[in-house]
This record gives structure tokens, sequence and C-alpha cells, in this order.
């Protein structure tokens, strides 16, 4: 008999996430013969939309409705699922900003084993789970062993792995709203505040020169700023720009940022970070331009060209203003 | 407000290449530049924030070896009060759950109303500050880039969520928070800060002073071991241009043009 494993469902306005379906896959890749049991939570009846979404992909969806739940507070969530999981259950979850608030803790108070960001699983030997990580912002790979006699709680990296095949798996939903009870929590949500839009919406750029930690410095910005006047493009940046406040946080391509969807991409000086790259949608041609050439950027580039923008930039703006 | 930030001594990824050495067994640390956990820094400078605003003291605490103490030094030059290396041969290979069990027992020593932690590391699994908060059983909410002390019992939290969204919280004093890069502007340390702070005794306290069994951390006690590094195949990635800057300079303006990046 196969491992039991259990996802946590992430879903939005009754509507599973891709990463609901990519939990159920990742699962598969730990034991081909597990048994795979979703969990949803949330309030009102879109909660049972996703429930039948779910029931065609795995055998069976644990279902917890209760008001408390509508927003996903991880310390109430993770206090109810110590209460579901039986003793040493594998639990996967996503690794976004609701996975990496939810999992470290679970994994201590279910006394499982946790590891975080998985990009791949390569089955189980005996009691020990075979994984892949990233480390050092994808610049290497490692591969970890992991324990899972007691227990496991661990996080997959989105998009990491493929959904399989809709199969109609007909699994069952159990309603599992009585294990609610009375959890008191000693964190309250209160209310998201929506990102800024800033004067350039980048979400609907077709050409973008982006900018990373490569420019060195806020005088720098100039010369990208005048490479994509000469090309008719508008500007966008990685992270570390927008924390040295040096661009707007509108003007941020990733996970935490914008996802945009241009036809040409032109990374300078970006390492390509998997947050970034995320924000990158609707397979644009990518150029990058950085002196590492170990650079992830050039694992997902359609071309790469090894140069230090700083140098390499003014010349070709320079070039294009010729014509 | 007593705070404590937990730190870690990290090869920076910004002045290195990371590459694997010869046996695969670890990265080639040979000639490599380090520093501290860049969101660390961010979580020490709002730490020296909140107590210049609210009175109390800042302490830095790392689980290292004696090279880590160059890392709280330096938090100290930035405005940290006080050191604490924790620091034991049966420390070494210890994986998440390890390190939680050591900080634990040190901050246990002590009465701290706020602990922060970076919200991860180049080489972590940003898990220590979520598994602490468990630990202790005090509320935790990860990736803040937002702090508002309410009153002596209640703090007010944002979240960095997807899409650059904030998710706002109330937490209960104590509690633990880790700490978004981009929360605020670290403070530059010079070297004549760091001679400031030289003098000033770090304490070290090994398993015994901690009061830990060393068969409970370490690589003895871990369920989570790194077996190698390597380097994946990712098959072809970028076509790599090739030839003088001016050529490179040619082919590339041709590309921009076929595919629609030049108006």
């Amino acid at each position: 008999m196969g491992l039991q494993i259990f996802t946590y469902a992430i879903h939005k306005a009754g509507v599973a996430d891709d990463s609901a379906m990519e939990l159920i896959a990742a699962a598969g890749k730990i034991d081909s013969d597990a048994k795979v049991t979703a969990i949803v939570t949330g309030s009102g009846a879109e909660l049972d939309q996703v429930c039948n979404t779910l029931s065609e992909c795995c055998s069976e969806i644990l279902k917890i409705d209760h008001e408390a739940l509508a927003y996903p507070n991880a310390e109430l969530i993770r206090k109810l699922l110590v209460k579901i999981l039986p003793d040493n259950a594998v639990f996967l979850a996503v690794h976004d900003t609701f996975g990496m608030d939810l999992a470290p803790g679970l994994s201590v108070k279910t006394e499982s084993a946790f590891v975080a960001d998985v990009v791949e699983f390569e089955g189980v030997d005996g009691s020990n789970l075979k994984i892949i990580r990233q480390e050092y912002s994808g610049m290497v790979s490692t591969h970890v062993t992991c324990d899972i006699s007691t227990g496991a709680v661990l996080t997959c990296r989105p998009g990491s792995f493929q959904p399989d095949e809709v199969t109609g798996a007909g699994g069952r939903v159990i309603d599992k709203s009585g294990e609610f009870g009375d959890i008191s929590v000693g964190r309250r949500f209160l209310e998201v505040v929506e990102a800024e839009i800033g004067d350039v919406d980048i979400t609907k750029s077709e050409v973008l020169v982006s900018i990373g930690r490569g420019i060195e410095d806020e005088d720098n910005i100039e010369i990208a700023e005048d490479l994509a006047k000469a090309m008719g493009a508008d500007i966008s940046c990685s992270r570390p720009i927008v924390d040295a406040k040096w661009l707007e946080k509108a003007r941020q391509v990733g996970t935490s940022g914008q996802t945009v969807k241009p036809k040409v991409y032109l990374a300078l000086g970006i390492s390509g970070s998997f947050q970034h790259l995320g924000g990158l949608k609707g397979s644009p041609f990518i150029i990058a331009v950085n002196k590492n050439p170990k650079a992830p950027i050039f694992q997902v580039a359609d071309v790469g060209i090894i140069e230090d923008i700083l140098e390499f930039v003014p010349e070709l703006t320079e070039k294009i203003e010729e014509g | 407000m007593e705070i404590l930030v937990c730190v870690k001594r990290v090869p920076d990824t910004s002045e290195n290449e990371i590459e694997v050495n010869s046996n695969g067994a670890d990265i080639e640390r040979d000639d490599l530049v380090y520093s501290v956990n860049e969101w660390d820094n961010y979580a020490v400078e709002e730490a020296i924030q909140l107590r210049d605003k609210v009175g109390g003291s800042v302490t830095v605490v790392t689980v290292g070896d004696d090279e880590s103490e160059e890392v709280l030094r330096r938090e100290m030059a930035m405005g940290a009060d006080k050191g604490v290396l924790l620091s034991d041969d049966a420390f070494t290979g210890s994986d998440g759950m390890g390190t939680t069990a050591i900080l634990k027992a040190e901050i246990e020593k002590g009465k701290y109303d706020l602990i922060l932690t970076g919200a991860q590391a180049d080489d972590g699994a940003g898990q220590i500050g979520g598994m602490l908060a468990s630990i202790l059983d005090v509320p935790y909410a990860s990736l803040v880039n937002y702090i508002e002390v309410l009153d002596e019992n209640k703090i007010k939290v944002g979240r960095e969520i997807e899409g650059g969204n904030q998710e706002m919280n109330e937490l209960n004093l104590p509690c633990v928070l880790s700490i978004q890069t981009g929360i605020n502007e670290p403070r530059y340390v010079g070297i004549r800060g760091i001679r400031k702070v030289a003098k000033l005794e770090i304490p070290i306290h090994g398993a015994s002073d901690l009061g830990i069994s060393a068969d409970s951390v370490g690589a003895a006690g871990a369920r989570v071991k790194r077996v190698d590094y390597f380097v994946p195949d990712f098959g072809e990635g970028a076509e790599i241009l090739e030839g003088s800057t001016d050529e490179k300079i040619e082919k590339m303006i041709e590309i921009l043009k076929a595919k629609g990046g030049i108006k």
C-alpha cells in the first residue's frame, strides 16, 4: 500500500490555483501509489466549487468550511491542521507567501521533518525521501534526504511540478468543518492593502528593458532609460532595485511584484531568481546581458550576451540611435 | 522593548560566483567573500529603529563558528547593544530544527518581547522564524515589510504577499517576525564603526552552557541532510552571442528588430 499524502489547496473566488494540481502531481512523484488527500479550507459556496474540481484529480478531499477561514490566516490554519492530520503524515504545501507563513511552524507542531522550496522528488529509499532543492538563487542545486518516518512537511516551488492529466478520480469529499471547534490565535488578519499603480503600467508593455543588481548605482539607471527610449520600450526592474528605492514598486517584475507579458524582455544585469522569473508570463523572447556567465538567467533566456551592462548598454544605445 | 535578532554569516552572492567543489560535497569555499545575510541586515536595522522609538535593547545572536563573530560585530557597529555567539562542535550539521532548538535555549535564558529573523537566506530555507515561533508557542508573521507598535501588548505588521500587495495583521506580543528586504534602508557601517565595537565582549555559549544534549542537535539529530551539490543540466539554455562587442551589438540589434523589440 502506498503512502498517504496530504496536500493543502490554494484557491481564490471558487477556482483552485494551478499549484493545487501541481501538489497532487508532486505527491505522485514521492510515491506513484500514494493515496492523495487534498485539504481545502475557506468559507461558503465557492468552497464546494473548488472541492468539485479537486475531486477529478485526487481520491479524497477534506473540506473545512468556517467563516473564520474566509481569509487564509496561517496561524488559524496551522492549528486546524494539527487537529486534522494523523500522526506521521506527509504534508505538502506550495512555497509561496502563504506556505512560507504556514509550513515551518507546522513541522514543529506535528514533530515532522521539514524541507522548503522543493523543485523535484526522486522517490523514497527506506524511510528517506530523496529531494532536489536549489541554493544561492539557483546557481547550484543540492540533493537532500529527509527522514519521513515521523512525518514530513514539505513546500514545493510553484511551477516545478507538471499537473497530471485530469483522470476523473471521482474523489470523495468529506466535510471536516466540525473539527474547527474553538481555535484562538494571537494573530488577527486586518485587511489587504492593494499595490499602488505607477505612472506606467508595465503589465501592458510590449517591450521591457529590465534592470537588476548589475546596474550597481542609482546614477546608472539613466543608461537603461536612454536605451529604453531609443527602443521605444518601458523600464522595469528586479527586486533589489526597488529595495534600494531607486525605482517605484510598480516597476518590479516578479512574484512579489507585477506579472508582465511583453513580446520582448531585455534583462540587464538580472541574475534570474525564480521569484523574478515567476513574474514573466506569455513566453516573451528573452535577451539577457550579464557579466556572470553562470547567471541562472542564461538558462531561460533565448539569447545571451556576456558583457558588463555598464559598458555594453551605452554603446548599444548609440548604435540604435544611429539607426 | 527587548528585541532579539537572529542573524547568519553567509557567502555573499553579489560578490562571488558560487561553484561546486571537485567532489561535489560542498561549494568551493576558498576565496569566498562572506557577509551578513542580506535579509538579516534589514531585521537588525528595523530592531534598532524600533528601540530608538520605544526604548529597550537590541541583542543579535547567531549560531556559527568563530568566524561568525565578525557578523555580530558588524551588527553591533550598526547599533545593536549586545551580541551572543552560539558555538559548539556539536552544532555542526544541524538542520533547521536543530538550529531552532539551539536558539530556543538561548532565548529562554532571557526575556524578549520581539524576536526577528531575516525572511530567508541564500543558502537556507526561510524556516527558522516560523519554527522558533511554534517551539516558543507565540504568534508568527513572515515576510514582514511594516511594523507599528500599538501598545505594550500588540503590534501591527504588514506582510508582503503576491502581486506587491500588503497583508495587514495585528499580533500579540511576544511574537516572532521574519523580515523582508525593503522594509527600511539599512545604515552603512564603515571600518571606523567596526573599530569602535572591536573591544566589546561577545559571550560564546556552547551546548553545555545552554543545557542542550549534543546528540539532539548537529548532524546526529538531523532528519534533513544535504547529500551533495551539483549543477543541473538545463538543456540548451540561451544562444550566447560571440565575437567582438561591435559584432554582438550588430547581431543583437538584428534580433531585436526581428522580434519587434525596436519600435
